[in-house]
């Protein structure tokens, strides 16, 4: 069964707990109270700030392909990459561009984040 | 040597190297049947989705659609690519960490909930085999093409091949036959850009040439030329577009948000070794695909520029021999309208319908059709979109070699994609409806059995489907991606980041957002497909792209229900807070 399987591995970064858990058999075992606690402060400011990286990101996500590519498409075709008009090029190559160095910077920043707080794989 | 000897040698080759890589990477456990024992290197996992991701129709038709949509088209291009952010940012590194092995899992677990399950795997099936049909259908389609078989034989040889490697190997068969299968396609889409870019602008790079000036003496850049032709034949400029914008918007959106959605690359996901490596792995994947889609644009428009060069104004008696191959294989046609001998190619249907040749020849030689011609439009010309990608090496005169690896490329974009959805349909068979909720009490060996099983059968329906495609086919891959979008995306999404998301609420919002969306396609679509103009849309917004509303219901249901209903049980915010953290992911299995 999956259900022991996916409660088993919260125990590995409880803080503090104190108990052994060592068989998550026992669902009704472990008071509600004590485990809300368990989310440590590390844990919740890790979770805020890759929050806001995500919150920053997509917005670019957002403005580079609908935005530049379509809603505001009108207005940049009147500038010119090379041969592109500027719009068009965001709607066909450079969003895609953007896309991709916007996974890399999370990929890279995640990494930051997750050592500042302990808390890497 | 012939090229028709030089396309079994490519194809025959490229097939021994699947069986052979099968062969050597046999499953022999329901971890490695499932997620290739979750093992596999970030990179290799990311060619793998990629040539996942990308089928039949990326190969064969998206440059097609772009030489004829122009603008248009990037709906495709921005919502088939912008969804790997989504993937990276907001799924792929948790559902990793979670650490079981189907989508239906993940919900299932999450929402600690069968019916949810259930729910999931209903709407995994019917994305997953709307989607195969279309594979198998590549298949037969390329054979028929190259290799002189008809479509059945074609159907059946390729549902060989994926049985082999899909049935024995798993996912871990499948993972790296699907490397081999990338670097097949990628190679075969590029070398002839590579060609044609140089021979049109000078620039071997195609998405350079795109942007540079055209080498035919009027030193004008290449979309400037092509707009201007396009015009002087009466057509709609390239750059400019003719659907409205909110219609792209909402396409768009659907698109992307389906990708995330589709559960044959989400469980790519599941393969490699941690959290962290999920995010770099979509991130390579965007990398392979990229390479493929910023391609597409450019074959489109010089394959477009190329077509109305050597067509439009020409005699029939002068034009080149790939115009009378193509319309050998009933994908061309040309109707003399005006009785000129000369070839007109202009805006509107040439006739009605696809050509229906009578088996006589015309006056210049053509091949007769039947059709009633259309009488509003001058244009003489009938081209069938799909072939634009397969004709371009014949269009460009390029060596045979490069036709072979045509026909290669386009089997292995098709097989990598069928073998992906052949494995989510049978893990979802065996492990979530078997395992996880009839028969939980099957053996480790009784699964892998039951998976290998489903597989087979899996394979069957797709093949008879790529056989006798029904006629809906082609109208409701609408259908895959409008559902993914309102239906799982939400669901795992919310999963994640709402941790008051309780089973009521997920259900409520899945099953809502479900039904609306497949109603709305469905009726325009299928019911009454006479009514499937702008003016009759829900806000303007058509079949393609009402998968976004989809989703607001799911989210708005979903939210509203859950505010009423029990509060998610403690031990389900304890395991949303494990999945927010990568640490641990490792050992995740408790298989």
């Amino acid at each position: 069964m999956d259900d022991p399987g996916t409660t088993a591995d919260p125990g590995d970064f409880d803080e503090g707990s104190g108990e052994a858990q060592d068989f998550p058999a026992e669902p009704h075992s472990e008071q509600s109270t004590v485990e809300t606690s368990e989310t440590s402060a590390s844990e919740n400011a890790y979770w805020r700030e890759n929050i806001r990286l995500l919150v920053s990101l997509m917005v670019i996500w957002f403005a580079c392909s609908f935005g530049a590519g379509i809603l505001f498409r009108d207005f940049l075709d009147q500038f010119n990459l090379g041969g592109y008009p500027l719009g068009f090029w965001f709607a066909q190559q450079g969003s895609i561009y953007i896309f991709i160095a916007l996974i890399f910077f999370y990929v890279v920043r995640m990494k930051q984040i997750e050592r500042k707080y302990d808390l890497d794989d | 040597m012939e090229t028709q000897t030089l396309i079994y040698l490519f194809v025959g080759a490229s097939f021994a190297l699947y069986i052979g890589i099968a062969i050597w990477s046999r499953a022999g456990s329901t971890k490695e049947f499932y997620v290739a024992g979750g093992g596999v290197n970030p990179v290799v996992n990311g060619m793998a989705t990629a040539a996942d991701w990308m089928s039949a129709a990326s190969f064969l038709s998206m440059a097609g659609l772009i030489a004829f949509m122009g603008y248009d088209a990037s709906v495709y291009l921005m919502g088939w690519t912008g969804g790997y952010v989504m993937l990276a940012l907001l799924l792929a590194p948790y559902l990793r960490k979670f650490g079981q092995f189907t989508v239906p899992d993940f919900i299932g677990t999450r929402y600690y909930s069968k019916a949810a399950r259930v729910v999931a795997v209903i709407c995994l099936i019917f994305i997953s085999f709307t989607y195969i049909a279309g594979q198998m259908r590549g298949v037969g389609i390329v054979f028929s093409q190259f290799l002189d078989v008809s479509i059945f034989w074609g159907v059946i040889i390729g549902m060989g091949i994926v049985f082999i490697y899909a049935v024995l190997g798993g996912m871990k068969g499948i993972t790296y036959t699907q490397v081999a299968q990338y670097c097949v396609l990628i190679t075969a889409y590029m070398v002839p850009a590579f060609f044609i870019s140089f021979m049109l602008t000078g620039t071997p790079l195609p998405q350079i040439g795109l942007g540079s000036v055209v080498q035919d003496g009027s030193g004008m850049y290449m979309l400037e030329r092509l707009d201007n032709v396009l015009v002087e034949l009466g057509f709609n400029q390239y750059t400019a577009g003719s659907k409205s914008m909110i219609d792209m918007f909402c396409i768009t959106m659907a698109l992307m948000v389906g990708t995330a959605g589709l559960p044959h690359v989400i469980v790519r996901f599941f393969t490699v070794p941690k959290a962290s490596d999920a995010r770099k792995s979509a991130g390579w994947a965007l990398i392979f695909i990229a390479l493929l889609y910023t391609t597409a644009p450019a074959i489109g428009a010089f394959g477009m520029y190329n077509l109305i060069n050597k067509v439009d104004g020409v005699a029939y008696s002068e034009v080149e021999p790939f115009f009378t191959n193509w319309e050998d294989a009933d994908l061309y046609a040309w109707q003399d309208k005006n009785g000129d001998g000369v070839m007109q190619y202009r805006p509107g249907a040439a006739f009605e319908g696809k050509p229906e040749f009578t088996g006589e020849t015309g006056p210049s030689g053509e091949r007769i059709v039947a059709n009633a011609p259309n009488m509003e439009s001058e244009n003489e010309v009938y081209v069938d979109r799909d072939t634009l990608v397969l004709a371009n090496p014949e269009i460009a005169d390029l060596p045979g070699w490069v036709v072979a690896l045509m026909a290669a490329g386009g089997l292995a974009a098709a097989l990598s994609t069928a073998a992906g959805l052949l494995l989510v349909i049978s893990s979802s068979v065996s492990h979530d409806l078997l395992k996880s909720t009839f028969a939980p009490n099957i053996s480790a060996k009784g699964e892998l059995l039951a998976a290998r099983l489903a597989a087979t059968a899996a394979i069957c329906v797709a093949g008879y489907l790529g056989i006798y495609p029904p006629g809906w086919v082609a109208q409701v891959v609408a259908f895959a991606f409008g559902l993914a979008a309102s239906s799982l995306f939400p669901a795992i999404f919310m999963g994640i980041f709402f941790k008051s998301m309780n089973k009521e609420g997920a259900i409520a919002g899945m099953v809502s957002g479900l039904v609306f969306t497949f109603s709305y396609i469905l009726y325009f679509k299928l019911v009454n497909p006479a009514a499937n103009v702008a003016d009759n849309w829900l806000f303007g917004i058509s079949p393609e792209g009402i998968g976004v509303i989809g989703m607001l219901i799911n989210f708005g249901v979903a939210i509203a229900v859950a505010s009423m209903t029990a509060k998610t049980p403690q031990e389900i915010r304890k395991l949303v807070d494990s999945i927010r953290v990568p640490r641990g992911a490792g050992e995740a299995h408790a298989h």
